[in-house]
């Protein structure tokens, strides 16, 4: 036995953790599930010593632990890999691989050494392309997150938290990924794995606790549960069938005007490495009714295919037409403004960086972008108004909060994109682009986000959904259209797009300059 | 239906009333220390004192709140004061005109200091500072680096009101308080001020361009410097082109020692009066005490540095004052 809990309590003002039980085995991954707000992170975050909890008793490796500080935890063997970045953008690849044992005892860097050291660690994550020297800012979401687990495996651990490593992973990541973690089991290290990834529990989990509102209600070995089970535990009584999701993947009524078409678009910009990102020579049309989802690798252009149609950033050749315009206008998005005013609206990837304003309450959030409208003409904000926004926001989406004034940061990952989520549907808009729409958000909300997106197309919306999670992209979308290194490899309908078809096109740009890519991307 | 309408209402928040109470207990601690503090013609002089760094704190207070830094204010000041000096001297113009052209002066540099940072993403800190010599040097150019003596005509801007005791600044420089505060607790203008300075990226990609709003705050900033320059000439019945020296670094620990955060997106305009306040106070009280100019400088730095530490611990401590109250 490594790590022996029992009946934990812990408490934020309101109960978070009741009599909670919990083991884990050496050698053992041991997966946590739950919807946003169950209590996993809180869970992890006492085991790693973050939070301390009110009571309960302790067992580690046979002795009693009592976690005092983040450090305390670290010295024990304990390392948790957090779901937020903890990593230094303008720092290279090395400095961030060795943060903490970087230098000599003079203070002075060993940049040859770390560097060195680096490349062992890289490979270990499937990195081996990657140039130890680079700065981390160039790499991509996907990349960052390896290297924050190449950290933490250079580490002498015996108890491994990993917080949803997998959610911005392309499938070979994950793969890699899970490739350690066996590595790791081998080695007798205990992992507890959170992620709202069904399919990955019965790959990678040997046992799977289910917590719901702070309880534990099931703990299973993975291979006498099934996915739905799984799902029931978490739901509860509000039971979400899986029949009811698949429904959705039924074709809504289509029409045949189109609302957009998308000519020859292109963006590309070099990074300093001189590797390519951006997305070149893009057409498509987007119907009104419809779903059109966007596969593909993390950094294939998806993201930035988007920000452009949008005008967060600007193309650099071709152009969109809009019905609106009866398509006779070439249009270059200018600014989130102008496209906005041309009905227009797009969910971000990153929703706290790029979306949300934290320190206002959820009324505002929801009512920001169209607050120019709620305002008269002294300048005042109607906020009555924006109260029965929120409100009839709230009963529309189901986003669960206290009071309208509330700090939008103190509610959960899905309640928050739900909130960002009305901020759109608040506008009048014909086009919606959602970037990772249910990107860290529970099994419950996503698939009530999910739902949501089909309702839309059903009113006659034109959708557009860039996802990584392939089941996603199946389920709500009508086409879908597969980016591969910056170029769509084609688009597909959905009920005759496999798994495996959806990851062939992915690759396909890739493959041939695959190698001229590593070498690329190795040069400084 | 009650009680949502009493939450929209302008809250003092418990650190308004800390704000308060430390003022009060240095107006004690004076009163006691000195014979003579407790006087009208004390309070007279002092409140008379403060309309100039009160506007100029107010438009710093903007500045902050959408993470900016405005260090051009006490030069925007003296040039503004400076114009409509010559103004009225050399040009004689009529003081209306004089008056219209110091705020035009103010506003100018203060767009100015905004289009350049905002348009160009330059730091405002960079772009103040040169505003800052900038602005010294047009009032060294436009008075020939004399002080223009303008007497009576203009004494009833600064000089007390007849059997009211207070300047019509001082009455022009609260309803600019109270302006403010309405313009950013309740309109449009004071939430995207907000939301700017907590992130704007999600300003910009909610279809709001944050351009606009970020020149209109630095404008209004120096338009407010431009009014203290206005009330500062009223107050000393002349235009000095070495005035306002270090002013800004008084307004930014005014609006600091207000609990405005320095990275943006919260603060209170109110609080920032109380700082003004605070700050005045504690100039009076020492000076009457016969405590030194420098010893006055240290006990002034200590208190700001105070200031802040009390407001990084700020929520802690308000949590415990909550829980007090809720038991």
């Amino acid at each position: 036995m490594l790590l022996q809990i029992k009946n934990l309590n812990k408490s934020f003002a309101v109960p978070v953790l009741k009599n909670l039980n919990f083991e884990l085995q050496k050698g053992e991954v041991h997966a946590l599930l739950g919807s946003n707000g169950a209590g996993k992170s809180t869970l992890c975050n006492i085991i790693s010593g973050i939070y301390t909890a009110d009571s309960g008793s302790f067992e580690y490796c046979g002795q009693p632990y009592t976690p005092s500080s983040l450090q305390a935890a670290e010295t024990l063997g304990i390392c948790m890999v957090m779901q937020e970045l903890n990593l230094f953008p303008t720092l290279s690849v090395a400095e961030n691989l060795y943060f903490r044992s970087m230098s000599d005892r003079f203070g002075i860097v060993q940049h040859q050494a770390i560097q060195q050291r680096a490349i062992k660690a890289l490979q270990t994550v499937g990195l081996n392309y990657i140039d130890p020297a680079q700065p981390l800012s160039q790499l991509g979401v996907g990349q960052q997150q390896l290297i924050e687990i190449a950290s933490v495996l250079q580490r002498n651990i015996k108890l491994l938290i990993l917080d949803e490593p997998t959610s911005a992973l392309t499938g070979p990541q994950i793969d890699l990924l899970f490739e350690q973690i066996i590595q790791l089991k081998k080695q007798g290290i205990g992992v507890i794995y959170i992620s709202h990834r069904m399919d990955e529990m019965s790959r990678i989990a040997d046992r799977v606790s289910i917590l719901r509102d702070g309880e534990l209600v099931a703990t299973e070995a993975t291979t006498d549960i099934s996915t739905d089970r799984m799902v029931q535990l978490m739901a509860g009584d509000e039971s979400t069938s899986i029949d009811k999701k698949e429904s959705i993947s039924q074709p809504c009524v289509q029409s045949d005007s189109t609302l957009l078409k998308v000519e020859n678009f292109s963006r590309r910009t070099k990074n300093q490495s001189g590797g390519d990102s951006g997305f070149e020579d893009i057409s498509f049309n987007l119907r009104a009714g419809e779903v059109l989802g966007i596969g593909g690798l993390i950094g294939s252009g998806r993201t930035e295919l988007l920000r452009a149609i949008f005008g967060a950033d600007q193309a650099h050749a071709g152009y969109i037409r809009l019905a609106s315009d009866e398509f006779k206008v070439q249009r270059i998005m200018k600014s989130p403004t102008e496209a906005i005013s041309h009905g227009i609206g797009m969910l971000v990837e990153d929703r706290k960086s790029q979306g949300l304003l934290l320190s206002h309450s959820v009324s505002k959030n929801i009512s920001f972008a169209i607050l120019d409208r709620l305002t008269s003409k002294l300048g005042l904000v109607d906020q009555s108004t924006e109260q029965d926004l929120a409100m009839s926001m709230k009963k529309k989406l189901g986003i669960q909060y206290n009071s309208s004034q509330q700090p939008i940061s103190s509610l959960s990952g899905g309640n928050q994109q739900k909130a960002l989520l009305a901020r759109w549907l608040a506008i009048e808009f014909s086009i919606l682009l959602l970037d990772e729409p249910s990107r860290g958000v529970d099994a419950r909300a996503k698939s009530q986000i999910q739902t949501l997106i089909r309702e839309l197309a059903a009113m006659g919306k034109a959708i557009i959904v860039v996802s990584s999670e392939t089941q996603e992209l199946l389920k709500v979308s009508d086409r879908i259209a597969v980016m591969s290194n910056g170029r769509l490899a084609g688009i597909f309908n959905a009920d005759e797009l496999s798994e495996e078809k959806l990851l062939e096109a992915s690759f396909c740009f890739y493959s041939s300059e695959g190698n001229q890519l590593e070498t690329t991307n190795a040069r400084t | 239906m009650l009680e949502p309408k009493s939450k929209s209402h302008i809250r003092l928040p418990w650190n308004s009333l800390g704000l308060v109470a430390v003022l009060i207990v240095l107006i004690l601690f004076f009163g006691l220390m000195s014979e003579y503090f407790f006087s009208a013609v004390t309070f007279r002089t002092l409140v008379n004192q403060i309309p100039a760094l009160t506007v100029i704190a107010v438009g710093m207070t903007f500045v902050l709140l959408i993470a900016g830094i405005d260090l051009s204010v006490g030069s925007v000041m003296a040039l503004c004061a400076a114009v409509m000096g010559v103004l009225i001297i050399d040009q004689q113009t009529s003081i209306a005109i004089a008056l219209i052209s110091a705020l035009l002066v103010g506003l100018a540099c203060g767009a100015a200091n905004g289009f350049v940072s905002a348009k160009w993403r330059i730091p405002s800190f960079v772009v103040t500072l040169g505003m800052l010599e900038i602005a010294r040097g047009g009032a060294y150019l436009v008075t020939n680096s004399e002080t223009k003596y303008l007497g009576e005509s203009v004494g009833f801007i600064g000089s007390p009101i007849a059997g009211l005791g207070i300047s019509a600044a001082l009455i022009a420089a609260i309803l600019v308080v109270v302006i403010a505060q309405w313009v950013l607790s309740k309109t449009l203008f004071g939430r995207y001020m907000i939301a700017i300075g907590t992130n704007e990226e999600a300003v910009r990609l909610s279809g709001v361009n944050p351009l606009f709003w970020k020149v209109l705050v630095f404008a209004l900033a120096g338009l407010l410097a431009g009014l203290g320059g206005i009330f500062q000439l009223g107050y000393l019945q002349s235009a000095d082109p070495n005035a306002g020296i270090g002013l800004e670094l008084a307004a930014i620990a005014a609006v600091v020692i207000g609990g405005t955060s320095l990275s943006g997106g919260r603060g209170s305009v109110v609080n920032s009066f109380l700082g003004v306040l605070i700050i005045a106070v504690m100039q009076a009280g020492l000076a009457q005490l016969g405590v030194s100019e420098p010893s006055k400088r240290i006990i002034t730095g200590l208190v700001i540095i105070v200031a802040v530490l009390f407001d990084q611990f700020r929520e802690p401590l308000g949590r415990l004052f909550q829980k007090k109250r809720a038991a």
